[in-house]
Order: C-alpha cells, then structure tokens, then sequence
C-alpha cells in the first residue's frame, strides 16, 4: 500500500542520507522524496511516499524513522484531510502549428508554458500527482523531450474533520 | 589570544585546541580509561592526552578491533560507556566490526575516530575514509565535527545519547584540523536535543492492561532480556517473579538478569536453550517479554512461537514493539520503571500450580545432557568444573560458537553484569580483548574468557596488554581444533562435507602465551585439568589454558533452522 509520510528534521548535513539509508537498510521502496527548509531555519519537511506491504512493516517505518535522533515528528498523512501538490516541468516536442492544440490541453489542468523555442515548449505544471500523471499522458502523443518532478509535498488541512466532532453539532446531545 | 564576551557569560581566553577541548570535556565526563591506537589524523589528540596523562590510563591494544571490544567489555561489566579513540581511514575501517557488535547488543560507547583535515575530506586524501557514510547504518548516532567551537557540545550529546535510552555507539569524527586549530568562537557545552526523548515511564493503561491479563493468565512466563540489567530491574524482576510465582526464561544477553539457580528460572531459550524454556514459551497463554527482542535465535519459526500466547513486550526502544512478534499488550518503558509499578499494581488471583508442576516435570525429565567418558576432555564438563571452582561467581566473556553455547548453558549465572557474549552480532574474536576491558573494569573480580580456537587467533595479539598491564584473565581456550560450529552445521545440514572448518595447523598455544610472558599449559585430560584449576585461579597473573577438547562433541539440544520451539532434536542422548 501506498503511504504518505512527512518527517520534521534537523536541518543538518547529513540527515537526508541517514533517512534513506535507514529505508534502504529495513528494504523500503520510496517512490519519491521531497525535502525543503519549513518556517524555521533549523528545521526542514520531508515527504515520503512509500510503498509498504502492511500495517506491521508501516508501524516499523514510522517507529524507525522516530528513532533517529534528527528527527522531530513522524506522521502518515495518508488518510488525513491534506494539501498535497508536486510540480512537473515538461518539455514537449513542437513546431508552430501544435502550439494552439497544446494551450488547449493544457489549460483545464491550470498549467502555463514557462518557455517556448523553436521546436518546443517547456510547460509547468502543479498539483496532486494523479493530475500530472494525466497530464504527461495527454502529452506524450506529442513526444515529451524531457521531464523532470519534484516528488509529493504535502501536508495537513487546517482543520481535521472527525467523525467524533460530529455528535457536539446535535442538538439532541446538546 | 582573544577575549570572548557574551552577556552573561564569563569571558573565555580562547587558546585552546579542539584536542584541548577534547581532553577537558573526557575529564568532565568521568572517563578515565580510554581504549585505542593512534596514528597520523589523531596525532593533535593524543599529543593533548600525553599531556594530560594523569588524568587517564590509556590502553594501547594491538589492534583497533581488540581497542573497541574492550571497550564494549567495558561497558557491559560497568554499565559506563566505553570510550575508543583511533585514527582516520584504515583506524576507522577497523572499528567497524565493534560497532556493529554494540549497535546489535545495545552496548553504550563513545568512539572518536580522526579523519583528514577538511580542506582534503572528499579527495580521497591518504589515510581517508568516509567515516560517516560507513557507520551511519551501524550507530544510534554520529558527528563529524565542523568547528572547534561545537566540540564540546558533541562530546556532551554524544555521552548522553550513548548511555541513555536504549544504550548504543555514537562515533564522534574529528578532522585533524578541527583537533589542532584553535577556538576562535565562543564555545559551550550545553546542548538541546529535541528528536531525542526516551520514553522512562509506563504507560498507566497498558500497564494495567498488563496486570489484568496476569490476573486471568494460567500459563505465564517470562522472558528476561538484557533489557533488564540495562535498567538495573534484577532485584525488580526476582521480586516481582516470586510475588506471582512466574516462571523466568531468559535470552542469551539475558543470563544473568535473573538467578540460574532459582526454582522459578527455567534457563536460556532460543536455539540451544533448554527444552524446558522453549516448551514455556510454546505452551504459555501470557508472555511477558522484558527487555529482549525477540531475535531470530530466540524464536525460531515465528509461525510456532507463543501461537496461543497473549504477548506483552516491556522495552525502552518503541521500535522494538511489534517488529517480530505481534504484540498484543505494548509497554514502552525502562525496565525497572515497568517492573516496579506492575509490583504495586498487578494482583495475584490466578493460581497457576499446575503450569509450574508441568514445567518443573520437564525439567526433571529433560534436562541438558552430555556423554562423559571421565577421561578425555569434554567441553560441557570443562565449563562445569570451571564454574564449581569459581562457584559461578566470575564474570564470563565469550566469544561465538559452540564454546559460547556451552558457556550459556553450564555456567550458571546468578547475577546480572557477568555475562558478556556477542550474542547479536555474532563476533568471533570478541571475547578476549571484552575481557581485558571487563577486568580493568572490575578488576577485583575473576574474568574468564572462554573462547575457541578459531576466536582466539582473531585477537590474540592482545596478549601483549594482558602482560603490560598485568591483568590476571584467565583464558580457557576450548580447543577442538575446529570451527566448531561450523562444523557441527555440516556435519548436520551439509553431510559432513567439512569446508574449511578444520583447522590442521594450530599454534603452540603454550609456547605463544610463553612468548608474551604469560604463563601457559596444555591440557589433555579432566584430571590433569582438576589438578591444575586451584593453581590458576589462586595466581593472580594471566593464564593461557590451552584445553584440548574432543572434537566431535556437539551443542544439543537444538532447533533446527526454520522450525519451531517444539521441534527441538537432541533432547535427550
């Protein structure tokens, strides 16, 4: 199953390395990995997305991953409320006349053409990953010269519905 | 020389090296014996320590293996952490082995190792390696140290992450130039880390959902890890056991944790443990692991470990719980913290008679075996005698093996802190040098190390510490002129195709010892060796013993691997 996982971290050589090695060492696949400074100077985010066999083998990655002295909190956000987005830049293959066809498919995904030659555009695209997968899949009849993505970031809404939130409306309990 | 001011802070004249500073925070932390070999990387470290002399005794082993397995025998004899210093590159390289072995075992040590000054890190520079990068997966955690001014603070954190929580390596790499230059910032020692916070105290609920299951429970048992002499919970843990009337199995690193001979103590379990331990811990409805776990060792096929078992795991590392075993009761907690409130806590209502009385009728009917022709030496009975002689009382370091097995199953230990065995890694050539480190220690105490032939030529250039410092180890070397096994695997599982796992040409264990100054003898017979142990143990000076065993004896009873606690072959002759 599929999981997503952010960890807070000391901002410090040699952390990245720590964290994928653990992963590499316990025989973790990570799909992607996305790391950047938070708020805080001293402290950067990552986002895993992992792929792990069950609940068992995904408590251990978590507890693993907590255990390292760099690193702060752990939290699976799968099935949380979240803001996930990962930016894709594309560079598709095309004369003149296929410039016009490609704005319109590009449009209703909300991504913009960042640079244009003679025989290609280069496009920028954000979103959750399914979108930029559907995207690059619109694209690739065209021929994609190049692609480059940042991997998920990711993290929680700011508010968290719960199903025990839902009796405190009622007016019955009230 | 320049005057550093910070509000509050008293100016400091900064003249001092990172050696300097080095040195003076070993001194803040109490260390007084340092183990380790030193080269071109760490020559401004130990020109500092020459120069503090007084303050420290330091080991120089032969080997920066032997340095680093004496510091873990060290630390497991007196619960501080070893401290290893060794040089960049090939001094590193050769802590590797030792640190992998206390990672496993949860052994606390400080190890600094030199590396290349920082403007060559990274260009393959003589004598460099990536220190770093190479012990990363082996530590619980590692520096490399990037100004002088943060030296202090990282021996600090590196001391406290070392010995607290779950005990562990942490490497500590000094480029030489951080080691000879000077200070120029401000320096302090203080040091804040938030990621790092062992969980000391029980959970209340879990704990009680503990003491419920006991309550209710008819066949308990519990299984005692290192964890509990981690915690200093012996006492806690014989308390606790006799209130409820438990019986007590434990692990290897566990021996120790709760008396041998006590009615309740059922012996080691695991893969040559006793029948009776893994028939509790196949048979028991509630198992109460505290401090082990759960190696593969221990548990064999996890498909036939505690199938109708409700489990509950007492340890410090949250990581631990659930990793192998499914754990239905989760304590994260220090050991004696658990032990004392589940002593307050838990009730005994169940009666559980029958359950002893069945385990005690297994004792009786199964217990440990061998074949003792009276004559020649067999291994069993040669640590038999040893420990009538010492009256169990030494503290016993082993190397891995068919030795290390006999050791665990005839050398009864009656108190924590005697057993020190290189149970996760595995390590031949450990329990020699581990016992040149538990005797400076304890060097009150009677240090065995008991090894085989093939660990003992591993390390066996330590004799020369053994007779500079005049340690009085005995060494019984248990000498089956074999890698015993390893030939005991093929002679079971590979139809006695013996690959390279006799050793044809051997040493002349007595004149070698001789050559070093330590006294040697080869022993042949059980009545030469009955006339000869009263002398060895009343000189006070290095022994060699070169014991020469019979060769085909075997380590029974034993589970197979891939079968399970019952499946146990060799039980009985």
């Amino acid at each position: 199953m599929r999981r997503i996982i952010t960890a807070t971290v000391q901002n410090r050589s040699g952390v990245l390395n720590r964290i994928t090695g653990l992963l590499q060492k316990r025989q973790f696949n990570i799909e992607s990995i996305s790391v950047g400074r938070t708020e805080t100077d001293s402290i950067s985010k990552m986002t895993l997305v992992v792929e792990v066999e069950d609940n068992q083998k995904l408590e251990q990655l978590t507890k693993q991953l907590n255990k390292q002295i760099d690193v702060l909190k752990v939290t699976d956000i799968t099935d949380k409320a979240i803001v996930s987005r990962e930016l894709a830049l594309i560079k598709v293959v095309s004369a003149g006349q296929l410039r016009n066809e490609l704005q319109g498919i590009i449009e209703p995904f909300r991504a913009s053409i960042i640079d244009v030659s003679k025989d290609s555009l280069s496009i920028q695209v954000t979103g959750k990953p399914e979108k930029i997968e559907a995207l690059i899949e619109l694209l690739r009849p065209y021929g994609i010269k190049e692609l480059a993505r940042t991997g998920m970031t990711a993290f929680l809404r700011g508010h968290q519905p719960q199903s025990t939130e839902l009796p405190s409306y009622s007016l019955l309990n009230r | 020389m320049k005057v550093q001011t910070k509000p509050g802070a008293a100016p400091r004249i900064e003249t001092k090296t990172g050696a300097d500073l080095l040195v003076e925070s070993l001194i803040k932390e109490k260390v007084d014996i340092l183990f380790g070999y030193p080269g071109g990387a760490v020559l401004p470290i130990y020109d500092a320590l020459y120069r503090a002399r007084e303050s420290f005794t330091h080991i120089l082993t032969r080997h920066e293996q032997g340095a680093i397995h004496a510091a873990e025998g060290y630390a497991r004899v007196s619960g501080k952490p070893g401290v290893v210093i060794a040089t960049s590159g090939p001094g590193a390289t050769n802590l590797v082995t030792g640190i992998a072995d206390a990672m496993i075992d949860s052994l606390p040590l400080v190890v600094f190792t030199g590396q290349v000054a920082r403007g060559v890190i990274g260009t393959d520079a003589f004598q460099e390696a990536d220190v770093m990068g190479i012990t990363t997966p082996i530590t619980k955690h590692n520096y490399q140290v990037q100004h002088v001014s943060d030296l202090p603070r990282i021996v600090r954190e590196a001391f406290h992450i070392a010995s607290t929580g779950r005990p562990g390596p942490v490497v500590v790499d000094i480029p030489k130039d951080i080691s000879a230059n000077s200070c120029e910032d401000e320096y302090d020692d203080d040091f804040h880390l938030p990621g790092y916070q062992p969980n000391i105290k029980p959970n209340p609920l879990q704990l009680k959902k503990l003491a419920n299951a006991l309550e209710t429970a008819e066949r308990p048992v519990i299984l005692a890890g290192a964890g509990v002499m981690f915690g200093n919970a012996s006492d806690e843990l014989r308390k606790f056991a006799e209130k409820h009337s438990l019986p007590v199995v434990t692990t290897l690193l566990g021996l120790g944790s709760f008396p041998g001979s006590h009615p309740l103590a059922l012996g080691m379990a695991g893969m040559h443990g006793t029948f009776t331990a893994n028939r509790a811990l196949y048979e028991c409805d509630l198992l109460i692991n505290i401090g082990a776990r759960f190696d593969d060792r221990l548990t064999g096929n996890l498909e036939h470990f505690a199938p109708t078992a409700t489990v509950a795991h007492i340890d410090i590392d949250p990581a631990e719980i659930g990793k192998n075993v499914t754990t239905h009761i989760p304590v994260v907690s220090d050991s004696k913290a658990a032990l004392q409130s589940l002593f307050y806590h838990a009730e005994s209502t169940s009666n559980h008679d029958d359950w002893l009385q069945h385990l005690t009728d297994y004792q009786k009917e199964n217990p440990l075996w061998y074949k003792n022709p009276a004559k020649e030496m067999v291994p069993q009975w040669l640590i038999e005698a040893v420990h009538n002689v010492t009256n169990g009382n030494a503290i016993v370091t082993t190397d891995v093996g068919q030795h290390q097995m006999w050791a665990a199953q005839y050398y009864a230990f009656e108190e924590p802190d005697r057993w020190v065995t290189s149970g996760g890694l595995g390590t031949m050539g450990f329990g020699f040098p581990a016992a040149i480190g538990a005797q400076l220690a304890k060097p009150e105490e009677t240090v065995i190390a008991f090894v085989g032939d093939g660990g003992f030529q591993m390390t066996l250039q330590e004799l020369s510490v053994l007779q500079e410092r005049q340690l009085p180890v005995k060494v019984i070397i248990v000498n089956n002129g074999a890698l015993g096994m390893v030939r005991q695997w093929q002679e079971t599982f590979y139809e006695e195709r013996y690959s390279e796992s006799l050793l044809q040409i051997q040493p002349d264990f007595v004149k070698l010892a001789d050559s070093y100054g330590i006294r040697g003898y080869r022993i042949d017979t059980q009545e030469e060796f009955i006339d000869l142990l009263p002398e060895v143990f009343s000189y006070n000076g290095p022994v060699v013993l070169d014991c020469r065993v019979l060769r085909q004896e075997n380590v029974y009873p034993m589970i197979a691997p891939g079968k399970g606690l019952h499946q146990m072959i060799g039980v009985k002759p």
